[in-house]
């Protein structure tokens, strides 16, 4: 057992299993944006007693520690894995043989990952921080207001420019993580294969899309 | 029979210890007919008569199945043709005037010995610590003792298959061997025969492998690519799999 | 000298029981302090090597290549006799005793034949039970196909990598004691001489092809189990490292050369496509099952072949051979090839090649079935060629591809160096003068797995009492000079022609007269031209490089030094077999249809070569061959 747990294949499963419940938080966290679609005043008292609902609920709380978890533990590995990867090949090769033999994302996970670190950081400081720590005001309804403060933000162009390129990123991220996810974990069998990659594929185009579609619903409003 | 002319630049290192660095060469009216190595032999025999060190690989069997052959053309583990060891590259795969680069194949466990020929005894090494059944002469039972049946006979066949070359650890960009040992470790976890050392045999065949130094798999599918049997992906999920199951069972 | 088989008394089928019953044995506790070396690792060496150590001998194997799986028994494509009669076709270890004899052109040892089909059996459970993946029926029991045109279906095969799962199958088993410290494995280390002590082989010297260092390494009993030497015609289906280096040393030190001229030229090759050939590859005789051989009917057609009417094309061994058709025996198919080729008929840029039609089978089967059963060939096919061969007729020629002769071994496989034995394609083995399909995997596992480890012990049983033999005697310290010497003079020689030149030229004049017809002319020629040969190549070769890195250079210069002496004994062999038999063609003696001539009468014997100094040529031993279980008749496949 002592080896499984020093063992590569045990630390990406660990970096899998992360990366898995970020895929469902991700999910939970679309569903709740969505309510940036509602317009007016109902529309912002409904997402800021929401939010209220998320700082507070206990077994939300709980599953926010799992996500921190998550989100500290697939970096982590991830990044052990990759040194230890570029150990193993001290001597690079002159002439590389590009996306010839695989994917462009399939390469490119750890810059990719980077790039996610940037926005998540970005983004972290605009509405977690600005939520937790922030002054930020009160509703008519006596919440904080977080409705206000996110479509402010995106009003500025710039702002929802970056969240557009990000989500791009995290489709790219996605469509070779999930799949890898799957075949990290030994699922992926021949007979489940073209159903996990229908449901990669699906989960991978509505994530990305529908996330962008929120900054550009704001701000096109705004025009 | 046209007559083809390459510039070629070839990883020049005299042992394991020196730097190494490319040389280039130009070799003219060669023969498309010609397998790669054989046009290797050419060059060769043109700097033994001049007194120059000819260029050091490894080669034997030169009909793909030896699995000696190594280098990297070009980027990709014996060439760019498909399936394809490079003794089996011919030159019709080249155009006149191309520059071909030819490197040894790059990771920490195959460190080079000389020019193109490298070290691949951490396979074996690998295949040491469980890559077997352990069955003593003469002990064997009658060989339709054990039905087999025919999807599985294939299974395992398609895995055996691998020629333990090393160009799913040179193409990987993580320098990984989990096509390798997951070749093996299916093929033995598929048969029946394998049964009773299936936990211990991945478990010490995994430890090894990351005893030996080889990168981590992320799945890129440039080993399945490269590969010159086409060994499947389908074998390191196998292998995962088993990893887990037998860690689990304890 | 007296040659002694030591084959047992009795009855045929009891010989080998009776042997074993009877063979003296060592107890485990002496077995830990003998040490056997093994000298190559393919199918014999392999397996000797992984059933010495389980029995609990100390073991040191050897090899060139950079591992033991490397091993040149892994191109075997087709297949593994065994009389296991699980077809139910009537096969028994008489009939596969029978075939072997009777394909080799009655020129092999009764009792060696018979004990090899005896064990046969054993071979296919104890590599089903290693995880070799063999071919399964739906049922899940061992498929079987017949091969090389005998009437029952006893071929175990692997689809067209037989020999690839078998060995590594070996290879794992050998693996397993190397893991557990009972076998001590060289990598790149190639064995220069043997090393005798008071007329016993008591050790090797080797070069660590890495480093250039020379070891020396003790051993109560040497084995070789070193392969063929096909690469002595420099093109052949060998691997380019196969060499005759160990088998010859040993020669030179005292082990007999048997029938070094029975050499087996397989018809179903890729033909030569230009001077650049470094080696030839061979498509599995299976593709003669369904695949039709002709040459057009007029001299230097140079049509396209799909453009030649049916009526402008000469079947020529369905013609020839009715009875068998293009199902002939290898030798026979071969030398009707080289007859058509010869008279001017031949196809192809160098006129050496006929074609192999799969036309009718197409239309016959369909493109699927033909696809299903030779696709892996004929991509290969492709491959090297760039044609399609589902719509081109192949263009096929025989090419060297494996060697009958080898060392003498008596009973116990061991040659006339009392402790040196020889396993595998390397001794003068059980196929006589021609080897019939799928054999030679399964002698290589016979000798390895079930033979060697009971007779062996014979040998050691009597030497328990004696203690490793420090290194350090002056019998090593000679061996390692000697061994020193001849690559200081090869390396300084300072000669202006390359290795491969030479090699080039000694292989044209084996495969020109020594090859699929030989003749008593052109062998005395071809003796002068050789002994020309070796004394240009130790004034004119040129040795680039240096000693102590890798040095391919070096190594294949000792190799082809001697391929160049063996080239020379195999013209004397071929010349001294006054008669026609198996793979050796005299021109003197045919019938007047053109088939081989045997004489029973003067020639129903094992020629062994002794060899007598530089200077001198071997002297020729008679072991005659006595048949007391078949009946010799000429071989007819009209």
């Amino acid at each position: 057992m002592k080896t499984y747990f020093t063992s590569t294949i045990f630390r990406k499963t660990i970096a899998s299993l992360s990366g898995v419940f970020l895929v469902l938080f991700l999910l939970g966290h679309l569903l709740g944006n969505l309510q940036l679609f509602i317009s007016g005043e109902a529309g912002q008292k409904q997402f800021n007693e929401y939010a209220f609902f998320m700082t507070t609920n206990p077994v939300v709380k709980i599953l926010s520690l799992v996500t921190y978890t998550s989100i500290i533990l697939h970096i982590a590995l991830t990044f052990y894995l990759t040194i230890q990867s570029k150990n193993a090949r001290p001597v690079k090769y002159a002439v590389s043989s590009g996306t010839s033999n695989s994917s462009w994302a399939s390469n490119n996970m750890a810059v990719l990952g980077t790039f996610l670190l940037i926005f998540l950081v970005i983004h972290l400081k605009s509405f977690w921080y600005e939520m937790h720590f922030g002054s930020v005001e009160m509703d008519l309804w006596g919440n904080k207001d977080l409705h206000s403060v996110t479509v402010t933000a995106f009003h500025e162009l710039w702002y929802v420019l970056i969240y557009l390129v990000s989500m791009i990123a995290l489709g790219f991220h996605l469509k070779h993580g999930l799949e890898s996810a799957f075949q990290t974990l030994g699922v992926r069998t021949r007979k489940y294969s073209s159903a996990i990659t229908n449901l990669t594929t699906g989960l991978v185009l509505l994530i990305p899309i529908i996330f962008a579609s929120i900054p550009i619903f704001i701000y096109i409003k705004n025009i | 029979m046209e007559n083809l002319n390459l510039k070629l630049k070839i990883w020049r290192q005299s042992s394991p210890n020196d730097k190494g660095a490319f040389v280039s060469y130009d070799v003219s009216g060669l023969n498309t007919h010609m397998s790669f190595l054989e046009m290797l032999d050419v060059l060769n025999e043109k700097l033994v008569v001049t007194g120059d060190d000819p260029v050091a690989f490894d080669h034997d069997c030169r009909e793909g199945i030896c699995g000696m052959c190594s280098m990297v053309i070009n980027g990709k583990p014996h060439g760019p043709q498909k399936g394809t060891t490079t003794c089996q590259l011919h030159m019709r795969h080249f155009k006149d005037g191309d520059t071909v680069t030819i490197e040894p194949w790059r990771a920490k466990p195959f460190p080079v010995l000389k020019d193109l020929i490298v070290d691949r005894s951490s396979f074996d090494r690998i295949i040491q610590s469980g890559g077997y059944i352990s069955v003593n002469t003469g002990s064997a039972p009658d060989g339709n003792s054990l039905p087999i049946s025919k999807e599985i006979a294939e299974d395992a066949f398609d895995a055996a298959a691998c020629i333990g070359c090393g160009a799913c650890v040179a193409a990987c960009k993580n320098a990984s061997a989990s096509l390798f040992v997951s070749a093996k470790v299916s093929q033995l976890s598929l048969l029946p025969q394998g049964q009773p050392e299936r936990e211990e045999r991945v478990k010490n065949m995994v430890s090894k492998m990351d005893e030996e130094g080889f990168g981590h798999c992320t799945n890129t599918g440039a080993c399945e690519a490269e590969c010159p049997k086409e060994i499947s992906l389908e074998y390191i999920r196998k292998l995962n799999w088993e990893y887990h199951r037998s860690n689990i069972k304890g | 000298m007296i040659l002694d088989n030591k084959i047992p008394a009795g009855p045929l089928e009891d010989k080998w029981t009776n042997y074993k019953a009877k063979v003296p044995l060592v107890s485990p506790s002496n077995k830990r302090n003998l040490e056997v070396i093994i000298i190559g690792t393919g199918l014999a060496g392999a397996s000797a090597a992984a059933s010495l150590a389980e029995m609990g001998y100390k073991v040191k194997t050897f090899c060139f290549q950079d591992s033991p799986r490397r091993a040149h028994s892994i191109a075997a494509q087709g297949g593994i006799n065994a009389a296991k009669n699980y077809q139910n076709d009537g096969d028994s270890t008489y009939r596969l005793f029978y075939d072997t004899i009777k394909g080799g052109d009655y020129r092999a040892r009764e009792a060696n034949v018979y004990r090899l089909a005896e064990v046969s059996a054993s071979i296919i459970d104890q590599c089903v039970a290693q995880g070799v993946p063999f071919a399964r029926e739906y049922g899940g029991t061992l498929d079987n196909r017949s091969f090389g045109g005998v009437q029952v279906s006893r071929t175990f095969y692997a689809r067209g990598q037989t020999g690839q799962q078998l060995l590594l199958g070996a290879y794992s088993a050998l693996s397993r004691q190397i893991s557990k410290g009972n076998v001590q494995m060289f990598n790149r280390h190639e064995m220069l001489d043997i090393v005798k002590i008071d007329g016993k082989a008591r050790g090797v010297i080797v070069r660590n092809l890495v480093t250039g260092e020379y070891q020396r390494h003790f051993g109560h009993a040497v084995v070789l189990a070193t392969g063929g030497y096909g690469n002595v015609y420099y093109l052949s289906t060998n691997a380019m490292g196969s060499n005759v280096t160990a088998s010859w040393k040993a020669h030179k030190k005292g082990a007999m050369f048997a029938n070094p001229s029975y050499t087996q030229i397989h018809p179903t090759c890729i033909p030569v496509s230009g001077e650049y050939q470094s080696k030839l590859t061979l498509m599995s005789e299976s593709l003669r099952n369904d695949g039709r051989i002709w040459v057009p009917l007029k001299k230097g057609d140079k049509r396209r072949p799909i453009d030649i009417p049916e009526e402008e094309r000469d079947y020529y061994l369905e013609r020839r051979y009715p009875a068998f058709g293009n199902l002939v025996p290898r030798d026979v198919a071969s030398r009707a090839a080289k007859e058509r080729c010869d008279a001017g008929y031949g196809v192809g840029s160098t006129g050496l090649a006929v074609f192999l039609d799969f036309e009718d089978s197409i239309k016959r089967l369909g493109k699927e079935v033909v696809a299903s059963r030779y696709g892996n060939l004929f991509e290969m096919y492709q491959k090297i060629t760039g044609e399609d061969p589902y719509k081109m007729p192949m263009r096929i020629f025989p090419a060297v591809h494996y060697t009958m002769g080898g060392l003498w071994v008596d009973y116990d496989l061991m040659t006339t160096v009392p402790g040196l034995y020889a396993i595998g394609e390397c001794n003068f083995s059980d196929h006589g003068a021609n080897r019939l399909g799928a054999s030679a995997l399964m002698q290589g596992l016979a000798d390895g797995y079930f033979v060697l480890p009971y007779t062996i012990g014979k040998y050691l049983s009597d030497d328990i009492r004696t203690p490793a033999i420090s290194t350090e005697d002056e019998q090593f310290e000679k061996a390692e000079k000697e061994a020193k010497n001849r690559v200081n003079k090869l390396l300084n020689n300072n000669g202006n022609r390359s290795v491969e030149s030479f090699h080039r030229e000694l292989g044209k004049v084996v495969w020109d007269h020594c090859g699929m017809s030989r003749n008593k002319n052109d062998l005395e020629k071809a003796i002068e031209t050789i002994k020309d040969l070796k004394a240009e190549f130790w004034t004119n070769v040129s040795v680039p490089g240096e000693e102590n890195v890798i040095n391919p250079e070096l190594a294949k210069a000792g190799r082809v030094a001697d391929f160049i002496e063996l080239g020379e004994l195999m013209m004397r062999d071929a010349l001294a077999r006054d008669e026609s038999c198996g793979g050796h063609f005299r021109e003197e003696h045919q019938t007047d249809e053109g088939e081989a001539l045997r004489d029973d009468t003067n020639f129903a014997f094992t020629s062994a070569w002794e060899f007598s100094g530089e200077k001198t040529p071997s002297k020729l031993n008679k072991e005659t061959l006595e048949f007391e279980n078949v009946q010799l008749t000429q071989r007819s496949y009209k």
